[in-house]
C-alpha cells in the first residue's frame, strides 16, 4: 500500500532531487555573467555619460585627467559598419536569392551552403589578416594603407555568411503558391522574386540582417590592423582612406592603458556599444515574437 | 524546387524581359559564388604569405617556442599549446554547465515564462562584444578571482598546472572568459537538440517506470547526443579563434609554462598583438601561425558539419 505514495528516501527520488538542483544551479550560474556584466556596465559606464563625450576628440593617453570624448570612434563605428553593410547586404541577399530560388540542390549549391557555414566559422582575426595581406600591405586602395574602407571590407567578410543564411532561410519559408500565382498572372522569374517573394520574406530577412550588423558593430579583431585607430575628427569623405577609430578598438586600446581617465572612457564606450547592441537584440526578439503571434496562414 | 523552375521556363518570353531574367539569374549566381571566392582567397592568401616562413622552419615551427625578431628565430609552440589548452579546458567547464542549463530550460521544473527568460538571458550573452568582456575581465573578474587563485596556488602549488604565483593576467582567467563566451553556443544548440527528441521516447521511458533523471540520462541525452556534439565542436572552433577577450586577459607572454596561473599566449592573441608593428620575416611567421589557426578551426568546423549532416535525420 505504501508503495503507491511518493517516498522521499527512495534512492531514485534522492538522486532525482540531486540532479534537479544541479541543473538549477547550472542555470543560475549561466545567467550570472550577463546580470553582473550589464549592471556593472550600466553603473560604471553610465556614470561617465556627459554631453561632451559625444562631441569631443579623445585626448592622447597621459597623466592628463581629462580624457576627452569619443566622437571620432562613434562616427567611425557608424561609417565602418555602413561600409560593411553596403558590401555584405547586396552580395549576401543576391547569393541567398540564388540558393533559395534558382539552385536545384546540385553540387554547386551544396558547395556554396557548405562554404557559408565554413566562412561563418572562420576566426574573425583571420578576416583581418586576409584584408591586411590583400589591401593594407599592398596599398591597393589609392596608396592608402590602414583605412576605414579596409576595416569595412574586413567586417563585411564576417557579415556575409549571416546575410546569405537568413536570406536563404527566409525565402525558403515563402509558400510556393505565391510563386505559382505570380507566374499565373504572367510575371517572369525576376519580377516574381523582386515583387513577390522578397517582400513577403522581408521581415525575417531584415531581422537577421540587423542582428548581423549589430554583431559586426562590436567586432574588434578584424579592425585592429585594418582600420587601426585615430584620435581625430572625421571631417570629410577623404578620411575613408586614412586610419579610422571605432568604439570597439577604442575600448581595446584604452582598457590596456594604465591611466584611469582612459579606462573610464573605455567604460563609457562599452556602455554605448552594449546598450545599442542589446536594444537591437531585444527589440528584434520582441518583434519576432509579435510576428509569430499575429502570423496569418 | 525543380518543379517551380520548370514552370517558369515553360512560359515563352521575348526580348528585353528575357534578357533581364537571364542577367538577374547570372548576377545572383556570381554573387553566391563570392562566398567560395572569399573562402578560397583567404586560404590561398594566408598560405602564400606564410610560404617564406614555412620553407625556412618547416614543421619545426610547430614545436619550438623561440620567438625572437632580433635573431629571426620563430616557433609558435607556446601559442599553439595555449590555444589548445585554453579552448579544451574552457570547453570542459562549459559542457556540463551548458548542457545542465539546456536541460533546465527544456524540462518543466519551473513555469515556461521563467524558462524562456533564462533562455533569452543566455542568448543575449552571446550578443555582448568580446572586447567588452575583455574590459570586464580586466577590471572586475581579475581582482575578484585573485584571492581564489592565490588559494589555488598555496594548496595545489605542487601540481605543475598551478605552480606559479598568480600576479595578474593569466591563462586561467582566459579560460574563465572563454566559458562565458561559449556558454550561449553550447546551451542554445543543446536546447534545440533536446527539444527535437520526440515526446514519445520520453513517454515510453516514463511508462516503464523510469524516473525523470533516469529518462534524461538513458533516453533523452543519448538521443540528442549528436546535436550536442556538433554544438560542442562549433564552440571549440569559436574558442580557438576567439581573439579580443583572450588577448586582453591572458597576459601575452611567449615564455612557455605548464602553469595556468602564469601569463600565456594563443595564436589569435599573438596575431592581435604583433601584426600591427611586425615587419620582415616576422610577418611571414605570423601568417604561418594564422595558417595553423585557420587549419585547426576549419577541421573542427567541417567535422561539426559532417556530424550534423550524418546524424541529424535520425528521427
Amino acid at each position: 500500500m505504501n508503495s503507491l505514495y511518493y517516498q522521499k528516501r527512495l534512492s531514485r527520488n534522492i538522486g532525482d532531487k540531486f540532479f534537479t538542483s544541479l541543473s538549477v544551479i547550472c542555470a543560475l550560474i549561466a545567467i550570472l555573467p550577463l546580470i553582473f556584466l550589464v549592471t556593472y556596465i550600466l553603473i560604471k559606464g553610465g556614470s561617465q555619460i556627459t554631453p561632451e563625450l559625444f562631441t569631443l576628440e579623445p585626448n592622447p593617453p597621459g597623466d592628463d585627467l581629462d580624457a576627452g570624448g569619443i566622437n571620432p570612434a562613434l562616427i567611425g563605428t557608424l561609417i565602418i559598419t555602413t561600409i560593411a553593410s553596403i558590401i555584405a547586404i547586396p552580395v549576401g541577399v543576391g547569393g541567398g536569392i540564388y540558393l533559395a530560388e534558382y539552385s536545384k540542390g546540385g553540387a554547386f549549391s551544396r558547395f556554396i551552403r557548405f562554404g557559408v557555414n565554413v566562412l561563418a566559422g572562420v576566426p574573425s582575426i583571420i578576416a583581418g589578416v586576409f584584408i591586411y595581406a590583400l589591401i593594407v600591405s599592398t596599398k591597393i586602395l589609392f596608396g592608402s594603407m590602414y583605412s576605414g574602407l579596409a576595416g569595412g571590407m574586413a567586417l563585411s567578410i564576417l557579415m556575409l555568411p549571416t546575410v546569405i543564411k537568413t536570406t536563404d532561410e527566409g525565402l525558403k519559408l515563402v509558400p510556393n503558391e505565391l510563386r505559382y500565382a505570380s507566374l499565373g498572372v504572367g510575371a517572369s522569374m525576376y519580377t516574381t522574386i523582386l515583387k513577390v517573394t522578397l517582400p513577403s520574406a522581408f521581415r525575417s530577412i531584415a531581422t537577421g540582417v540587423v542582428l548581423g550588423i549589430a554583431r559586426a558593430a562590436g567586432e574588434t579583431a578584424p579592425l585592429i590592423f585594418t582600420a587601426l585607430f585615430s584620435y581625430y575628427y572625421i571631417t570629410g569623405i577623404g578620411d575613408l582612406f586614412y586610419e579610422m577609430g571605432s568604439l570597439a578598438v577604442l575600448i581595446y586600446n584604452f582598457a590596456l592603458e594604465p591611466y584611469d581617465a582612459q579606462n573610464k572612457l573605455a567604460w563609457a564606450a562599452s556602455f554605448i556599444l552594449v546598450l545599442s547592441i542589446l536594444s537591437v537584440n531585444i527589440f528584434s526578439r520582441i518583434l519576432a515574437a509579435f510576428t509569430e503571434k499575429t502570423k496569418r496562414v | 524546387m525543380e518543379e517551380k523552375l520548370t514552370l517558369f521556363k515553360n512560359r515563352k518570353r521575348f526580348g528585353i524581359e528575357k534578357n533581364i531574367d537571364i542577367i538577374f539569374k547570372n548576377t545572383a549566381l556570381v554573387l553566391s559564388s563570392f562566398v567560395a571566392i572569399i573562402l578560397l582567397g583567404i586560404i590561398l592568401v594566408v598560405f602564400f604569405q606564410s610560404f617564406e616562413s614555412f620553407s625556412r622552419y618547416g614543421l619545426k615551427f610547430l614545436v619550438t617556442s623561440e620567438w625572437n625578431p632580433v635573431k629571426d628565430e620563430y616557433g609558435a609552440f607556446t601559442a599553439i599549446y595555449g590555444t589548445l589548452v585554453t579552448s579544451f579546458l574552457s570547453l570542459l567547464i562549459t559542457i556540463p554547465l551548458g548542457v545542465g542549463t539546456a536541460i533546465f530550460i527544456t524540462e518543466d521544473f519551473v513555469p515556461k515564462v521563467f524558462r524562456e527568460i533564462i533562455g533569452s538571458f543566455v542568448e543575449l550573452l552571446a550578443a555582448i562584444p568580446s572586447v567588452v568582456l575583455g574590459l570586464w575581465a580586466i577590471f572586475v573578474i581579475e581582482p575578484f578571482f585573485r584571492p581564489f587563485f592565490v588559494f589555488l596556488h598555496n594548496f595545489f602549488g605542487w601540481i605543475p598546472l598551478f605552480s606559479t604565483e598568480p600576479t595578474g593576467r593569466n591563462s586561467l582567467l582566459a579560460i574563465l572568459i572563454l566559458v562565458v563566451m561559449l556558454l550561449p553556443i553550447v546551451t542554445s544548440i543543446a536546447r534545440d537538440s533536446l527539444n527535437q527528441v520526440p515526446k514519445k521516447l520520453r513517454n515510453a521511458a516514463y511508462g516503464i517506470g523510469a524516473s525523470r533523471w533516469k529518462t534524461i540520462f538513458s533516453v533523452i541525452l543519448p538521443a540528442a547526443l549528436s546535436g550536442i556534439m556538433a554544438g560542442v565542436l562549433l564552440a571549440l572552433g569559436r574558442a580557438m579563434g576567439e581573439t579580443m577577450a583572450v588577448t586582453m586577459i591572458i597576459g601575452n607572454s611567449n615564455a612557455f609554462s605548464w602553469s595556468l596561473l602564469s601569463p600565456g599566449y594563443t595564436i589569435s592573441s599573438m596575431l592581435a598583438n604583433q601584426f600591427g608593428e611586425a615587419d620582415g620575416s616576422q610577418v611571414s611567421s605570423l601568417f604561418y601561425a594564422a595558417f595553423v589557426l585557420m587549419i585547426l578551426s576549419l577541421v573542427v568546423n567541417i567535422f561539426a558539419q559532417w556530424l550534423v549532416k550524418k546524424f541529424s535525420l535520425k528521427y
